[in-house]
């Protein structure tokens, strides 16, 4: 939509108003609201002197002394004012939170509005007239991509497809419905002359209702975030707001052509469906050309980590670009975008490069929608307003029953189809759900009447339509979403028997409608996966993880957080906590080594005091080499050697710490083993070092997240470190490991016989005991919010590992 | 009562038209031939399965297209289904049919042949929940499902799924190669250690976890809301058949 970023309004921030950034500044070292006048003024002063000393000073060179410090503030003006209202807008975002109260009561957008009014109040006071406006350009081009990216990339593909179509009835039908009722309606209203509006034509009209009936993804992701509302709700309502985007843009030209003309005929109508139909396909097909090409990308950088996240980030931008050029539908081409590369991205870039794409993306996501609400705040103020009774009153409350009665008849269509109905409670929902933002107002803002008169009566209806839904509606649907006791969204994430089932369904399914013998939706599906598997995947994942089905990949990235899981537990320098309670292996297999009988009477050998010294010492000893080894930094490697040996190491020191555990308890004959050489990590660890073999143990080539398998390392022969081969359970080369691990064995096989624990009256490791025990009760939850998807707050330990 | 023929859009209209006799008898005269000894016992199966007699009658077409317009299905019928060829879990799906515990009653063991009657009572597992339903009975459906899929799973009947047969169906998801088979085993693995972590904190070390019983099995998927999950859509309206057998 380049038309909407005109020639209106250039370079957003770039406007002089650097005094107030300076205030802004001000206002935060300084904390005291009666400084800031005196500091503005001083500041702007002294900003006039240099700026003015510099240009004097530049013609004749031959008398000037050198400027020991000179003073250009020109040369950083852009950058320093974007960078102050980043900051100030981070600042603001985590000022709120430190208010525990407030943040619970009131959406983080309401506030984040709130703020925006009052800067723009202050600035106002103190005669700033160039306000940074919510300026279209830079909305369109830069803030929003983060914020659709974030959500495209993260899409909950499985449910957004399940219910594609009821979202896109909303969507399309949805929004062209509200679109024209409340265009035509407003008309009408307009027609009474008490309004004084009567020169609107219906073409206004009707563009109007199309700025105003697209639902917004920012504030509905704003709010929803916070609601924590079941999946299906939420994807209906953020996937409609998504998929709205193509018939706005739509609509919004059509209209904005028509009313400049003033007739319409059948032809244009036809022409308009026909371009809605481009621009939403053509939007679709842009951005999954990008994202097939990312994808693409990324089967090859496993030499290049450092650089991995930037395809993913630069190509959904440039699908961004493209799509806008050629006016098609740039929100739908950056999810289409986000959507396809995800699957095959994800299995060919490391762990540490999926990290950062999450953070990254959740970290721009989240200042765009500041500096958004922020904006908009301070837009409001500044903003040029003709505020009409009749025509605000009207529009709000024409957009309320537009949505219900829109909601309300197209559930009725809708629930003839679907298999799941909506009920009223969902409805209901999804009607309270419909909040505008800042995307309307920016279309509104872009809009070029002759008649300036009508825009602004425009702007300001559209602002109170912004408000009424931000503030009463979202600050009401929690309490509301309560009251009605909405299902929420379960907090815990899949488990792997839920997995098998989802994947057992789904191929139960494709077969039953295959033996009723009609093509549903489940077959097509399986189709889709066979052809995935068959050949895309090959093109576009490299190395033997295209071939990885999908639950062992689903296993793999489970086992994976709990090795991380179990890292950090032992990181901390407790026991280890990997498996999540007190059952373990053995209480599930013993079915096929029957219950050894034998080794009762076996007396376990104790070892030595001086021996255990010793083994303690070689382990810490060789703990510290690797540590040195990884202090080396590398500006285009993240960590000295090439594959994540920052979480290997970590692993290793974990399982010295088990081992040494370990140790001691055989001394005191109190072993409760948590089982270690058979937790799941472990033996996965030995498969992975078997599969090795097949291939050269050349760790850039199987680089990717799977063989991050944290054994990987261990595997190859270190000459450097041959303690290490000490440590190492999973190999039984080295005599010494040999020796322990018979302990082990033996030791666990008593403890399996005669449950030691049970016996032990009191020892010196009994307390720990306990406290692995506790630790093992609050590990699940540790464990699913691991799992759980990106949303930083939900995995926050995860990167911790990482730090060498 | 609309006829159900004219009616031109497919799912729509004929979904909620229930179990009305004088309807159902009327389809099965515009139906034809084949339908007709189907027709006698048409209202107790309605009641049975909870099919409407549209859907009864194109899966009688179906099932009569399957068995060579016999009367009964056999093994062989089924796994000559083409579709069918890539689906990994292909022979357990067969099975399930000849299944007598999904047939409603408690027998335990398996069938040789299968009637229309005992087809039907095995598609009626896949039924959709439908809009009015309390939540009484969404639970008894959720449960019916979820038994099914235990029985799938259970193939010795015995009431429990052991690591053997747990393992045995995650190879056949994976359809294994050899590191496949590797993977299920320590998928099954996991996923029985998660099954008795959860449903049973707190074990000695000496204690054995025999298999997943039905209530632990219900409880370890009570997050996969199955009675909206598993289902299929079932025509209405006479459609072509686009699976030759």
């Amino acid at each position: 939509m380049p038309s909407r970023m005109g020639a209106r309004a250039p370079a957003g921030f770039a406007r002089s108003f650097w005094e107030l950034g300076l205030l802004l500044l001000l206002v935060f070292v300084l904390l005291q609201g009666s400084v800031f006048p005196y500091g503005a003024d001083a500041s702007s002063q002294h900003a006039k002197d240099g700026c003015s000393s510099t240009h004097e000073g530049k013609p004749n060179r031959t008398k000037k002394v050198f400027p020991v410090l000179s003073f250009e503030y020109d040369h950083i003006k852009t950058p320093f004012e974007v960078s102050l209202w980043v900051l100030f807008a981070s600042l603001m975002k985590l000022g709120f939170h430190l208010v525990p109260r407030l943040s619970s009561i009131v959406p983080e957008s309401c506030l984040l509005i709130v703020v925006g009014l009052l800067v723009g109040g202050l600035s106002k006071l103190i005669g700033e007239s160039e306000l940074p406006k919510l300026d279209s350009g830079n909305f369109f081009l830069v803030l929003l991509p983060p914020i659709i990216l974030d959500a495209g990339y993260f899409l909950p593909i499985r449910p957004f497809m399940e219910n594609l179509g009821t979202i896109l009835m909303f969507a399309v039908v949805g929004t062209l419905w509200n679109a024209f009722f409340i265009g035509s309606v407003l008309f009408a209203v307009c027609q009474i002359p008490a309004a004084g509006l009567t020169h609107l034509g219906l073409l206004s009209c009707l563009l109007f209702g199309s700025i105003i009936s697209a639902v917004d993804p920012v504030a509905v992701l704003a709010v929803f975030e916070e609601i924590h509302i079941n999946e299906l709700l939420h994807i209906l309502v953020f996937g409609e707001s998504l998929l709205n985007d193509a018939v706005t843009v739509v609509l919004y030209h059509l209209f904005e052509e028509f009313s400049a003309f003033g007739t319409v005929t059948v032809l244009d109508g036809f022409l308009g469906v026909i371009s809605f139909l481009i621009v939403a396909f053509g939007g679709v097909l842009v951005g999954a050309i990008y994202g097939i090409l990312a994808a693409f990308t990324s089967r090859f950088t496993s030499h290049m980590r450092v650089i991995e996240p930037l395809f993913v980030f630069v190509y959904s931008y440039i699908a961004y670009l493209s799509a806008e050029l050629f006016h098609l539908s740039g929100i739908m081409a950056l999810i289409a975008c986000g959507a396809v590369m995800r699957p095959y991205v994800e299995a060919n870039i490391s762990h540490k490069s999926h990290t950062t794409i999450k953070y990254f993306l959740k970290m721009w996501s989240s200042v765009s929608e500041t500096l958004i609400f922020i904006l908009l705040g301070v837009a409001t103020v500044g903003g040029p307003h003709n505020w009409n009774w009749i025509f605000v009153t009207s529009t709000v409350f024409l957009c309320l029953v537009a949505r219900v009665i829109g909601v309300i008849g197209l559930t009725f269509i809708i629930n003839k189809f679907r298999i799941v109905k909506l009920t009223t409670k969902d409805q209901f929902i999804v009607a309270y759900g419909g909040l505008r933002g800042a995307i309307a107002f920016s279309l509104g803002f872009l809009l070029e009447v002759e008649d300036e008169e009508m825009r602004h009566i425009f702007l300001t209806a559209i602002i109170t339509v912004i408000f009424f839904t931000v503030f009463v509606q979202g600050m009401t649907i929690k309490p509301l979403v309560e009251l009605l006791a909405v299902k929420k969204k379960q907090e815990a994430k899949r488990s792997i028997n839920e997995e098998i089932h989802i994947q057992f369904l789904d191929h139960l399914l494709t077969g039953i409608e295959d033996i009723c013998g009609h093509y549903g939706h489940h077959h097509w599906k399986d189709k889709m996966n066979r052809f995935n598997r068959k050949y895309v995947k090959k093109w576009l994942i490299a190395g033997e993880r295209s071939k990885e089905p999908q639950l062992i990949a689903f296993y793999h990235k489970l086992e994976f957080k709990q090795a991380i899981q179990l890292v950090e537990s032992g990181a901390g320098g407790k026991l280890s906590s990997a498996l999540p309670s007190t059952v373990s292996i053995q209480n599930i297999q013993p079915k096929k080594p029957p219950p050894a009988p034998e080794p009762r009477e076996r007396v376990l050998p104790q070892l030595p005091k001086s021996r255990e010294e010793e083994i303690r010492k070689i382990l810490r000893s060789n703990l510290q080499r690797t540590r040195q080894r990884l202090r080396s930094y590398n500006r285009h490697t993240l960590v000295a050697d090439p594959y994540e040996e920052g979480l290997n190491d970590l692993l290793k020191k974990q399982k010295m710490f088990e081992l040494e555990k370990k140790i001691k308890e055989m001394n005191n004959y109190l072993s409760v083993p948590v089982a270690t050489s058979d937790s799941p990590t472990l033996r996965r660890a030995r498969l992975a070092s078997g599969r090795q073999t097949d291939f050269k143990p050349d760790e850039q080539q199987n680089g990717k997240k799977q063989t991050s398998d944290p054994q990987a390392y261990n595997v190859k022969p270190d000459p450097v470190d041959v303690p290490t081969i000490q440590v190492e359970l999973a190999s039984p080369q080295s005599p010494d490991s040999v020796n322990i691990m018979d302990e082990f064995r033996k030791d666990k096989e008593k403890d399996e016989d005669t449950g030691l624990t049970m016996k032990l009256p009191s020892g010196p490791s009994a307390p720990p005991r306990k406290q692995s025990e506790e630790e093992d009760a609050k590990d699940p939850q540790k464990l699913t919010r691991c799992l759980s998807d990106p949303g930083p707050s939900a995995d926050e330990g995860e990167d911790d590992p990482f730090l060498p | 009562m609309p006829l159900p023929q004219p009616c031109p859009a497919p799912p729509c209209c004929s979904r909620r038209c229930g179990a009305g006799g004088a309807n159902s008898r009327q389809v099965r005269r515009m139906m034809g031939a084949a339908t007709t000894r189907i027709g006698q016992q048409d209202p107790e199966l309605v009641d049975r399965t909870g099919f409407s007699p549209e859907q009864i009658n194109n899966l009688h077409k179906r099932f009569l297209q399957l068995s060579g317009n016999k009367d009964t299905i056999s093994r062989e019928n089924l796994n000559d289904i083409p579709a069918l060829t890539y689906n990994p879990i292909k022979s357990q799906i067969i099975e399930a049919f000849f299944d007598k515990r999904n047939q409603h009653d408690s027998e335990v063991g398996s069938l040789e042949e299968i009637t229309f009657e005992q087809f039907l009572m095995v598609m009626s597992h896949f039924r959709p929940p439908t809009l009015e339903m309390t939540a009484e009975e969404k639970q008894a459906m959720r449960k019916e499902k979820l038994r099914f899929l235990f029985n799938m799973h259970d193939t010795d009947g015995d009431g429990k799924i052991t690591l053997e047969e747990y393992r045995k169906v995650v190879e056949e998801l994976l359809s294994s190669g050899s590191i496949e088979q590797e993977s299920a085993k320590e998928i099954t693995d996991a996923a029985m250690l998660e099954v008795a972590s959860t449903n049973v904190p707190h074990m000695g070390p000496e204690d054995f976890y025999e298999g997943i019983t039905f209530e632990h099995f219900e409880q370890i998927l009570k997050g996969l809301e199955m009675e909206s999950r598993m289902h299929i859509r079932f025509l209405d309206t006479a459609t072509v058949h686009c699976g030759k057998s």
